[in-house]
């Protein structure tokens, strides 16, 4: 199985006045079509700036450092900007954490609709207008039709991220990399994105990079999940076993941090700490400072990425030579 | 009658928005008015140091009550009495100074929130500079820094610019700025939503310890019920502007009443239990614009009849909640098994 999207050994630095922080360090993962990889970590971890190098999005100061980036087994991370914008609006589609980057403030939410569907697609005017109040109704908006006419201040917050998702939905693209697409949603119409977005992956074959920090989310719609921690995937796996079984213990202790429903502790599970700035990283293994099983050699040497069964885990707890040496 | 230790009390509030297309356009197609029903006669009381936690559909006016609460956005119609004194009714911004301090924040998005022109400490410090709580000077500094390590931040990063730091880290330095005037009261809209659920924990941690020390008292939104069941003391769920259930949030998750309710509930995705088959709400979203008559939920409840379409239900108390249904106080609510906690079953592949 090839992948549509393949991420290999990237490396995102952020150039400051007197020296170079490294923002996301080595990190290679892939999407197959019609796959939803799920991205999670720490608020801070490298998620959103990966997105953004994908998207071919970095903007001065951070510039990406190493690695190769392939769509459809072809190079993007080389392209110049007008073919990387070409692509960006019909095959690769972004939803970003922050939906009033997407949006302009000074177009409606229907204008901007045509406008994008016009540009990429074979449209006339009153078919881009059809088809965009269908869009709407979609992603849950009530009255779709009245609603072309809002400007995107007179929506809720929630209202604001459907509509950057009917955006990015319009054109049908291949690959949508969603950066907190759900979080500003209620439940109920989360759940409907989650349909809809399944749906296309089932239907159309879209690949889709799903950045969350919601594991009820990931549980239900990821194939595989990827952990990312101080800028490195330290855990990807298949969905399932990440969550039955998490094998790196930054990934566990967050699977302890989710409050549950039926449960009121007057304490969280929480991690002792924070994660290391990108102006004051950590050698060796980057949670060593906060892990309760560090060993040794943790504070001294990274730990290289260790498959096992179906999953690859950064942490020397997983090194079978380490296990039976130790 | 309010109580003595309420803090908050919000009487009948309603707010509208005039989204009318243009008086010409109006003219030309024949057009009329279009009036946003986003808040109707809300009534809740919050007591002192306890949290009273919003919850319902994208749009159905939490943000809007949050906002004008804080004194953001002017309401329609209604009361907000806060420490006994009627906030709504101040006219200027300057009349309604002395209250304002010991009423704060949170906002739902920190992208928006924090202007990207200033540096933190002096985001940080405005509140304290705006209340004439303190003047510019080593001990704002201070003040200024004790804040940051109180949120976990570092006081080096006085200096430094929001773009700078992530998600997590603004919505900390939101909290920093919200404490900065000493407040009894901080409104939080959907503060941990943009952050992992580690660093999530870690805030509501730092939240409760803060209510514990300080006596604080919450108006907290959130779209995370598991989050609304760990902090919140009452809660009301609202529905297209109004509220449909509120009371004991013990209660109200473990007994909901409201066809509502039990929808929103059946609905949370459980990361313990991944292949639930979740309940959706079926049926158009209804329109603030045009809100369904009588029951405005009618149209997509499975227990609706045509009293439910015809007449708007009162709010009726049950044990230690107020419900608005018919089903409820018709006595034709079915029982509803009770909500466990699911083991997630662990997938057959070799270690
Ligand atoms: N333009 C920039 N200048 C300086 N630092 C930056 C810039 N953009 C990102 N960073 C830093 O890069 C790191 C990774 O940021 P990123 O936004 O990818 O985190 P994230 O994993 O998406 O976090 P969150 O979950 O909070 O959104 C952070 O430490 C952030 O402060
Ligand atoms: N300035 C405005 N002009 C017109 N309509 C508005 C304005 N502000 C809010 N609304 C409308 O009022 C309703 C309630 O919005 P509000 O932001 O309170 O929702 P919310 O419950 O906070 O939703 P979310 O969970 O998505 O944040 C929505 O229909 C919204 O479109
Ligand atoms: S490598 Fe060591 S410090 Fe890092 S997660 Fe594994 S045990 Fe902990
Ligand atoms: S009043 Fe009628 S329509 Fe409304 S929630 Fe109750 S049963 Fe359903
Ligand atoms: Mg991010
Ligand atoms: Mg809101």
């Amino acid at each position: 199985m090839s992948a549509l999207l393949s991420v290999q050994g990237l490396r995102v630095e952020i150039a400051q006045r007197h020296r170079v922080l490294t923002a996301v360090d080595d990190v290679s993962f892939d999407i197959a079509a019609g796959e939803i990889l799920g991205v999670v970590g720490e608020s801070g971890a490298g998620k959103s700036v990966t997105g953004t190098a994908v998207l071919g999005l970095l903007e001065r100061p951070a510039y990406q450092a190493a690695g190769r980036i392939l769509f459809d087994g072809r190079r993007i991370d080389t392209l110049d900007e007008d073919a990387m914008r070409a692509l960006r609006g019909r095959e690769i589609a972004a939803v970003f954490q922050d939906p009033l980057t997407s949006l302009d403030p000074l177009m409606t939410i229907g204008d901007q609709l045509v406008e994008t569907m016009r540009t990429h697609l074979d449209l006339t005017q009153a078919e881009a207008v059809e088809r965009a109040a269908r869009l709407l109704a979609e992603v849950g908006i009530p009255a779709p039709r009245e609603r072309l006419a809002s400007y995107p201040h007179e929506m809720s917050g929630g209202m604001r991220q459907r509509v950057v998702l009917a955006l990015a939905f319009c054109c049908e693209p291949r690959l949508i990399i969603a950066d907190e697409p759900t979080t500003a949603l209620d439940v109920s119409i989360q759940a409907q994105i989650l349909d809809l977005l399944r749906a296309m992956c089932r239907e159309r074959g879209t690949a889709v990079m799903l950045v969350t920090h919601d594991m009820g989310v990931i549980a239900e719609v990821t194939d595989h999940v990827a952990v990312m921690y101080a800028g490195r995937l330290v855990e990807v796996g298949p969905t399932r076993r990440l969550l039955a079984a998490a094998a790196h213990p930054y990934t566990r202790g967050l699977m302890a941090s989710i409050p549950d429903m039926y449960r009121r502790d007057e304490e969280l599970m929480q991690i002792p700490g924070s994660m290391p700035r990108l102006d004051a990283p950590v050698p060796g293994c980057a949670f060593h400072p906060r892990c309760p099983q560090a060993l040794a050699r943790c504070a001294g040497e990274r730990p290289p990425s260790f498959t096992t069964g179906a999953s690859q885990v950064a942490c020397w707890l997983a090194d079978p030579a380490g296990r039976s040496a130790a | 009658m309010v109580a003595k230790d309420t803090i908050l009390s919000v009487d009948r509030l309603t707010v509208r928005f005039d989204a009318s297309p243009p008086l010409l356009k109006r003219l030309v197609t024949g057009a009329g008015r279009r009036t946003v029903h986003a808040v109707e006669e809300v009534d809740f009381e919050v007591a002192r140091g306890s949290t009273f936690a919003l919850v319902g559909e994208s749009g159905c006016g939490k943000s809007t009550i949050a906002r004008t609460i804080a004194g953001i956005q002017a309401p329609t119609g209604g009361s907000i009495s806060f420490m006994g004194v009627d906030i709504a009714g101040f006219r200027t911004r300057h009349a309604a100074m002395p209250y304002r301090r010991n009423l704060q924040m949170i906002f739902q998005d920190p992208y928006a929130s924090l202007n990207p022109r200033w540096r933190i400490g002096r985001i940080v410090a405005e509140p304290i500079l705006t209340h004439g709580l303190m003047k510019p000077g080593a001990a704002l500094k201070a003040r200024v820094a004790e804040l940051l390590e109180t949120v976990g931040l570092s006081p080096g990063d006085t200096a430094k610019f929001p773009h700078q730091f992530s998600g997590g880290q603004r919505q900390r330095i939101s909290i920093a700025r919200a404490l900065a005037s000493n407040p009894a009261f901080v409104v939080c809209d959907e503060p941990t939503s943009a952050l992992d659920v580690s660093v999530q924990a870690q805030i509501l941690n730092l939240m409760k310890r803060l209510q514990r020390e300080r006596g604080l008292t919450y108006l907290l939104i959130s779209h995370n019920l598991a989050v609304v069941a760990h902090m919140a003391d009452a809660m009301g769920v609202m529905y297209l502007g109004r509220l449909v259930e509120q009371g004991n949030a013990a209660q109200i998750l473990a007994r909901p009443l409201h066809p509502y309710t039990r929808l929103l509930l059946d609905t949370v995705p459980n990361p313990r239990a991944p292949n639930r088959a979740r309940a959706r709400l079926s049926g158009e979203v209804p329109s603030p614009l045009a809100p369904p008559s009588g029951c405005a939920f009618h149209p997509r409840c499975p227990l609706a009849n045509a009293r439910c379409a015809r007449e708007r239900p009162q709010p009726i108390r049950v044990e230690a909640a107020l419900v608005a249904c018919h089903a409820v106080e018709e006595g034709r609510l079915p029982s509803r098994p009770r909500a466990n906690e699911n083991c997630l079953a662990i997938p057959g592949d070799a270690a």
